[in-house]
Formats: C-alpha cells, sequence, structure tokens
C-alpha cells in the first residue's frame, strides 16, 4: 500500500486531468477569541470522489467542513469552485450538509422536513411532495412521510436528515460525524446505506469522522488532521473496490488499511 | 436500497402476539384523568364544609363572614346582574387579552429583526410591566376620556408583558444548526421567520398566554376598581365595591366567586389550546410511557 504524505503545498492525489470540484490553497481559521482552529490547508477535491476528514476533537475538521459549506468565510486563503458548471450563484443549491444532530424541525413531519429545501427555494408543492417521497422512499422510509421526529428512533431521524440534504440533488455532500451518536448496528447499517446512494446518485461526499474504522470502510482517500493548530497531516488512498460490505469489513486488507490510518491518526495526535 | 433494520417496525408477528394495554374510560373520559379532577373537587369540598361549618358554630354574622352555602344562594339569587356585570368584566379581559397578543408577538417579532429596535424600546416595556397599574390607572382614565378605552388600555398593559418576553425567547431559542441549515439553503429574512422562528417560538408564546389570561383579567377587575363607574354597564369590581358599601357582604362573595371561577376557566382554556397545538411534537404535552 502507497501511501502520500502531503506537505504543507501539496496537492492531493486528485486526477491531474480534470479541474477539482472544490479547490482550498493555504486556509487559515482564526476565530473572534484568538485560537487558531485551522492552519494553511490545502485540499483538492474531486467530482464524485468520497473523502474522509479524520482526527481527534479539535483538529478543525468541522471548522473546515463549514467553511467548505460556505458557513464562516476562511480568515486567510481562498476555497474556489473551479469544477462548477455556472460561477457565481449556484453554489449554494449543490450542496447537501448533514450535521452530527439530525436538526429536523420537531413541529415538521419527515416529509415536510425533506421538502424544506424545496420550499425555500418556492419549488411547486404537488412537486416537491413527490420530490420528498421518493427521496424518503430512496433512505429507506416509504410509509414514515407523516411521523413526526419524536415519534423516530435516533438512526430513521438521521435517514431523513440525509434524504432532506440529497432532495436538491446536490453535487457535493458534506457530513459532520453524521453518525456518531447511534449505536454500532445503526451505523454499519447507515455506513452501507450511505455508500448505496453514493454510488447511485454520484455526488461528491466530504465525511469528518474520528473513527478510523468508519473512514477505512467508507472512503477512497482519508485526509488526517492534527490539533492546535488544525493542519493536514496526511493524504491516504483506501485502493479497494466498492461495493464494500462486511466481507471487506472482515477483510486482512481493511485491516492492512486500518493499521497505516491509525498509525497516522497517532502521528497526528502526538504532532 | 434495503428497508432498515433500524426502523421501529410498526407492526410484527412478536409484536402482535403481546397484549396492547387497552385505555379504560369511565364516563367518556379516561381513568388516568379522573384523579386530576376528583383530588381538587374534594378538598375543595372539605374546605366549603369547614368554612360553613366554622361560620355556624361560631354563630358569625353574615356580614362579617356568610357561608358558603348563603354565598351560594346569593349567587342564584343575583345571578341576572352579576352574570350581566361579569359579561362586562370578561368583555373587557378578552379584548385585552387580543390586544397583548397581537401587540405582543408584532413587537416581538420586530424586536427578533432589529436588534437596535430591541435595545431601544424594550427598557420601556419593561417600566410599563413594573408600574403599578393602581396609581397610573386614574392617569389614563383622565387621558383616555372613556372608560371602556381605559379599562381596556390598563388591562392590556397588565397582560402584554408575558406574551412580549416569552416570544422574544422563542424567536431567539430556534436550534442553531437549523438556523445554519437555513442560512445555507439562502433563505430570506421572511422565510426564515415563517418556517423556522415561529414555529420555534410557538411553546414560549404559548406558556406567555396562560400567564397573560389570568393577568388580563386581574388587569380588567383592578382598573374597574380605579374608575369605580356605575350604571348597567359596570363591571364585577364595580358590583363588589357598590355591595360592600351596602354591607351585602354575601354578594360581594358571590362576585368574587363569579371572578375565580372565571380566572380558572380561563387557565383551563389557554391550557387546552395550547396542548392542541403542541401535542405532536413538544416536550411538554407528551405523555412518557416507561
Amino acid at each position: 500500500m502507497d501511501t502520500v504524505i502531503a506537505s504543507s503545498g501539496a496537492s492531493g492525489p486528485a486526477p491531474a486531468e480534470a479541474a477539482p470540484l472544490v479547490a482550498l490553497r493555504s486556509v487559515s481559521k482564526r476565530f473572534g477569541n484568538g485560537t487558531l482552529a485551522v492552519r494553511d490547508v490545502d485540499l483538492d477535491l474531486a467530482a464524485g470522489e468520497f473523502v474522509s476528514l479524520l482526527g481527534p476533537s479539535g483538529c478543525g475538521k468541522s471548522t473546515l467542513l463549514r467553511m467548505i459549506a460556505g458557513l464562516g468565510a476562511p480568515s486567510a486563503g481562498t476555497i474556489d469552485w473551479p469544477g462548477r458548471d455556472e460561477a457565481g450563484t449556484g453554489q449554494r443549491r449543490e450542496l447537501g450538509f448533514v450535521f452530527q444532530d439530525s436538526t429536523l424541525m420537531p413541529w415538521a413531519n419527515a416529509l415536510a422536513n425533506v421538502m424544506l429545501p424545496l420550499t425555500l427555494k418556492k419549488v411547486a408543492r404537488s412537486e416537491a411532495q413527490a420530490r420528498a417521497a421518493e427521496m424518503l422512499a430512496l433512505v429507506g422510509l416509504a410509509g414514515f412521510e407523516k411521523s413526526y421526529p419524536r415519534e423516530l428512533s435516533g438512526g430513521m431521524k438521521m435517514r431523513v436528515s440525509i434524504a432532506r440534504a440529497l432532495v436538491m440533488r446536490p453535487r457535493i455532500l458534506l457530513m459532520d460525524e453524521p453518525f456518531a451518536a447511534l449505536d454500532e448496528i445503526t451505523r454499519h447499517r447507515l455506513n452501507n446505506d450511505l455508500l448505496a446512494l453514493w454510488q447511485r446518485e454520484r455526488f461528491t461526499a466530504v465525511f469528518v469522522t474520528h473513527s478510523v474504522f468508519e473512514s477505512v470502510y467508507l472512503s477512497q482517500r482519508i485526509v488526517v488532521m492534527a490539533a492546535r493548530p488544525g493542519r493536514v497531516m496526511a493524504d491516504l488512498p483506501v485502493d479497494a473496490p466498492y461495493p464494500r460490505n462486511e466481507l471487506f469489513r472482515t477483510s486482512g486488507e481493511y485491516a492492512h488499511l486500518c493499521r497505516i490510518a491509525s498509525g497516522k491518526l497517532e502521528e497526528a495526535i502526538g504532532a | 436500497m434495503s428497508p432498515p433494520d433500524d426502523t421501529m417496525a410498526r407492526t410484527s408477528a412478536a409484536a402482535e402476539a403481546l397484549p396492547v394495554p387497552v385505555e379504560t374510560r369511565l364516563f367518556g373520559l379516561p381513568t388516568g384523568i379522573w384523579p386530576r379532577i376528583l383530588a381538587p373537587l374534594v378538598i375543595g369540598a372539605l374546605v366549603l364544609g369547614l368554612w360553613e361549618f366554622a361560620v355556624r358554630w361560631n354563630d358569625v354574622p353574615p356580614y362579617v363572614l356568610p357561608g358558603p352555602l348563603l354565598v351560594g344562594r346569593t349567587l342564584v339569587a343575583d345571578w341576572a346582574s352579576l352574570s350581566a356585570s361579569l359579561w362586562v368584566t370578561l368583555r373587557i379581559t378578552f379584548l385585552a387579552l387580543a390586544a397583548a397578543v397581537v401587540i405582543g408577538v408584532a413587537l416581538a417579532v420586530l424586536f427578533s429583526q432589529s436588534k437596535w429596535l430591541e435595545m431601544a424600546l424594550l427598557p420601556y416595556a419593561i417600566v410599563l410591566q413594573v408600574t403599578p397599574i393602581v396609581a397610573i390607572a386614574p392617569l389614563i382614565i383622565i387621558w383616555a376620556n372613556d372608560i371602556d378605552l381605559s379599562l381596556l388600555i390598563c388591562a392590556w398593559i397588565v397582560a402584554f408583558f408575558p406574551i412580549l418576553s416569552n416570544t422574544i425567547l422563542g424567536l431567539s431559542a430556534a436550534d442553531h444548526n437549523l438556523v445554519n441549515l437555513f442560512e445555507l439553503y439562502g433563505a430570506s429574512r421572511w422565510q426564515t421567520l415563517r418556517y423556522l422562528r415561529l414555529p420555534a417560538a410557538l411553546p414560549y408564546f404559548l406558556a406567555g398566554l396562560k400567564v397573560s389570561g389570568g393577568l388580563a383579567l386581574i388587569g380588567a377587575v383592578v382598573a374597574e376598581f380605579v374608575a369605580g363607574t356605575g350604571g348597567s354597564a359596570s363591571g364585577l369590581a364595580y358590583r363588589i365595591l357598590e355591595a360592600g358599601y351596602q354591607l351585602k357582604i354575601p354578594r360581594v362573595f358571590a362576585a368574587l366567586a363569579m371572578i375565580s371561577l372565571s380566572g380558572v376557566a380561563i387557565f383551563l382554556a389557554t391550557s387546552l389550546v395550547s396542548h392542541l397545538l403542541l401535542r405532536r411534537w413538544h416536550e411538554s404535552a407528551i405523555r412518557r410511557e416507561n
């Protein structure tokens, strides 16, 4: 297994022939209280790839994700979208975001929650309902349209949240430790279903996690980050074919990849 | 995508075999409700019984303290004049409550859109709230130059603050991540208000409404006391003053009982509205089965 350690300023292993979807150049973020959350990050995200940001808490991976989403501008550096078709206004609607918490509106049922992005874009109600229902079915929640969030389990709420993020058919899906609060069994099922959705919808996935196993299982590429200040330590390719399943999870290859990623994470924590 | 295992299956063969706890009913109401109704009634009956007994045992004259039976008889005998006054007082109460809701919510929404307006105006709303209504009622009566209008203004002043402060709190209580999400989708101010801030504020507003309902009644009664209007269109407070001067103490108590029962009825009504609006989603309205 070949690993690439990204030194400051080196770009990731995105295919050179196509322009990246998102290009971060020397991105830093300093909060109002003086904390340097992110320092000098260079990162390319290729269209259609599945990337994990792996690191200990406080390494700025969530801050980085939020900046890519446009929630808070970087203090220094640039975030460009060279791979985007039309310039300017298109960026936001092409983006889906999933928070660690399902972040549903408790007063609205599952269908209305998934409809939210369409409602805000003033899509006709009947069309919005049809598209939201279709998306709910796609995440395995057909028949639960009228259920309120409090009537759903944690895993189901996360499914609604993913459906809401995907209902606009975004080019890129940003996920901030979405399954961290779920139990192991539910997390495995959601990992598999997320991969199936990714293969079907062909969006770019950026997945923030602190779990080595989750990042290896899901991604094509793992960006390992270190804390205080948050920076990129390593950029590991995960050369295993999809679809991945329980066979992959129990294979020697998976164990080997986990050992490498784990080693890099240890280095990052020690650094 | 496969059907998820983590979903709570609505029915399964195993679940169907288990006995489902059946909600039993008594006289049309769930059995669990009855203690909530009966317990206060038993306490009330006990206190009234003791009161009646004490009055009779000590031979207390009715102009000092009438027994509850005498108060009840007076209530029935004077029902025609007292109920007309009750209606006058309740009309002021409900108009004041409606004005409190409209102006309180409108101001809260305005404040949520402009921090400058909130900083500039909120202190004066607080001044209005802490000023004793008894002290300024005479002035309001002079300025308004219309008894009904001045009573309405007094009751409104007392009633509107809980709605204002609770709604302000509710409008800023929306989940931070949801606010971010709305920002991400480029929601306008109006959309954020309509789809996020107003629904998030609803439980807070309703809590304010419960308090304001009672306060509107108190405000109306206090203002009537100060105004002391006579004639056919007088409210219950004037009936109390009038009966007091004539030493018709049982009538005073009958009017007081009407005010108390109205207060209880208003509280129950606002609680019912709150329950109906929140029962599907808010923690406060959900019965937990452990």
